[in-house]
């Protein structure tokens, strides 16, 4: 196949669309996914802890 | 640097020799052109540090115990480059600003005209003043959010003092009249390549300092600083593909033609506005609003989406720049699309940072530093808005080319930008140097005044202008002929670009008070906690007297 401007055309405006709708749909699972819950919940107060070291 | 290791210092050595080296091969072909010029400066830059180094070199090897804490050094001298870049970039852009009402002030020089002027203040705010305090702030975040060190101590130095040398080298070339022609791409094609070893190394220490962390959730702000990493050294590596005319010259000349090489430069444009001067920020936003209001963000999982958001939208909103000009129809409304799309996960982002203050309202009241990360939220939805409003190609036609554009850009830069690092730095000074808090709190309050009001003059002078020019420029006769010629506009402008270079002056001194309350808040001493804990009269206790910070 002769890859040519309108190859590019003709991905973006078919592929280009299904894989950016594609990935949106993975990142809301992964956003609303009920076991990330208490990972995202600890991460939120994480930042408050006063040690100001690393953790061995 | 008195940390480094014998293995870093002679690493630290080696490389510093071979600069040099490089130094005297660009000084030696490039004579007194200005390759040969950078050159020289390239090896007074690596003989200087060669002999700090040296200072330090035969000393005793480091504490094993400072394994045990964060590696703050290379922070505490970046705060250093952020300010003083700062300084000089707002400098800059005023008397840029003030060149345009009063035109002599270029004083008939060819090195302070406006066209090398522009590009050493949009450079020296954009990347002296905003990559500092971005590589500053990222080093802060990501060591306190992993809960471990920096993964060495040679890097931090090399990216940090590396990435100034690449400054130092594209603003000085700008006066030289060094330049690319590529907006804010502009320096030559050696400096190009030395910032991309800079950026390698910075994305490299980036993820083995996360590879090291102890906390197993990664925390947002980090992601944030990934994508601008990331994404930059993308967008730098595509947008510089150049062939030098001679390996003996500064002069380039890109790979892409015609309108191919302007979809790229915008491409680059407006994603260096979306992962330099807004991921990076988003950042701070997400850990030093939370910090300092001692609230937990309003959403996590917002925050989540309004990342992934940012980060598929922005890539293809470059083409909104290039209206109404040979790139097909169907790429500029693909821009269209995606910039007006973009205000949802940018909405998203000011909405959960201002949420988050629901309940610290008191706190905003009272605290200059935190009132400076909730007028940067605001101003972050503000120019958000106005982006997507802009990147509509009947708006644009109204629009492009005129001072509201330069608007557009400065509420997002003081407004936004400037403004949640001053907020950052704020937070960030304190806690690094172990001070209780800032040495005047009625400085971080004036100078949020300052930047404020400094703000507000300059964009509602470039609102005014630039509607008032796109109008003169589309005004036409009875009998078609346009009304107004570009002079007629231009003589419209002159009260306006006054008032812009008051605004600007005002943030200027923003910026210098700023400078001075975090230089006293550094030498101020650290207040020793009282021996005793007795409640005794000055003079009784040498330890315990209260120091000016108090």
């Amino acid at each position: 196949m002769e890859f040519t401007h309108d190859t590019l055309v003709e991905a973006s405006k078919t592929w280009g669309l299904f894989y950016l709708i594609g990935f949106s749909i993975c990142v809301l699972i992964y956003t609303f996914l009920p076991s990330n819950k208490k990972r995202f919940e600890g991460a939120e107060r994480e930042i408050f802890d006063k040690e100001d070291a690393p953790w061995k | 640097m008195g940390q480094l290791t014998s293995g870093e210092r002679d690493l630290a050595g080696a490389v510093l020799v071979f600069m040099a080296i490089m130094g005297v091969a660009m000084a030696a072909v490039g004579g007194s052109e200005p390759l040969g010029i950078h050159g020289v400066m390239v090896l007074l830059c690596s003989v200087g540090l060669l002999f700090v180094l040296m200072s330090t070199a035969f000393g005793p090897a480091p504490d094993p115990a400072r394994l045990g804490k964060y590696y703050d050094d290379p922070i505490k001298v970046g705060v250093g480059f952020t300010l003083a870049w700062a300084v000089f970039g707002m400098l800059i852009g005023v008397w840029a600003a003030a060149q345009l009402a009063w035109p002599a002030l270029n004083f008939d020089t060819s090195w302070a005209s406006f066209g090398r002027i522009r590009p050493a203040h949009t450079s020296g705010v954009i990347f002296g003043f905003g990559g500092n305090a971005l590589i500053t702030t990222s080093y802060h975040v990501v060591q306190r959010t992993s809960r471990a060190r920096l993964a060495d101590q040679f890097s931090p130095w090399f990216v940090l003092l590396g990435f100034n040398l690449f400054c130092l080298i594209a603003v000085s070339g700008y006066f030289l009249g060094v330049t690319q022609s590529k907006e804010y791409a502009e320096a030559e094609w050696y400096a190009d390549i030395w910032l991309v070893v800079v950026w390698v190394a910075y994305f490299v220490l980036y993820v083995r300092t996360l590879a090291r962390r102890k906390e197993p959730h990664i925390y947002v702000a980090n992601w944030y600083y990934m994508a601008f990493i990331i994404v930059v050294a993308i967008l730098h590596i595509v947008n510089n593909l150049a062939v030098p005319i001679s390996f003996t010259q500064a002069k380039s000349y890109t790979i892409w033609a015609g309108v191919q090489d302007s979809m790229v430069q915008w491409w680059y444009g407006h994603n260096a506005v979306a992962f330099f001067l807004t991921a990076g920020f988003l950042a701070m936003l997400y850990y030093y609003l939370p910090k300092r209001a001692e609230r937990p963000i309003f959403s996590y999982r917002l925050s989540i989406l309004s990342f992934w958001g940012i980060t598929f939208f922005y890539m293809w909103a470059g083409s909104h720049h290039l209206h109404y000009t040979a790139l097909p129809h169907w790429v500029q409304n693909l821009g269209m699309t995606f910039s007006v799309m973009l205000l949802v996960p940018s909405w998203a982002s000011a909405g959960n940072a201002l949420l988050t203050l629901n309940g610290a309202w008191h706190k905003v009241r009272d605290d200059a530093t935190l009132r400076f990360m909730m007028m940067a939220a605001f101003f972050y939805g503000l120019s958000t808005f106005e982006g997507s409003f802009l990147a509509i190609r009947p708006v644009n036609s109204l629009s492009h080319y005129t001072d509201w554009t330069v608007g557009h850009v400065h509420a997002g830069a003081l407004g936004w930008v400037a403004m949640i690092t001053f907020g950052s730095l704020y937070t960030l000074v304190p806690s690094i140097w172990k001070r209780e808090r800032m040495y005047s709190a009625a400085l971080v309050e004036v100078h949020f005044w300052l930047a404020l009001v400094g703000t507000l003059i300059y964009v509602f002078a470039m609102w005014n202008s630039g509607i008032i020019q796109g109008l003169m420029w589309r005004t036409y006769s009875e009998d078609n002929a346009l009304v107004y010629s570009f002079v007629d506009s231009l003589v419209a402008m002159y009260p306006y670009y006054i008032a812009r270079a008051f605004g600007g002056l005002l943030f200027l001194i923003g910026a210098i008070v700023a400078s001075y309350n975090v230089w006293m808040t550094v030498r101020t001493p650290n207040p020793a906690p009282s021996p005793t804990g007795d409640d005794l009269p000055i003079g009784e206790h040498a330890g315990a007297i209260p120091s000016a910070a108090e």
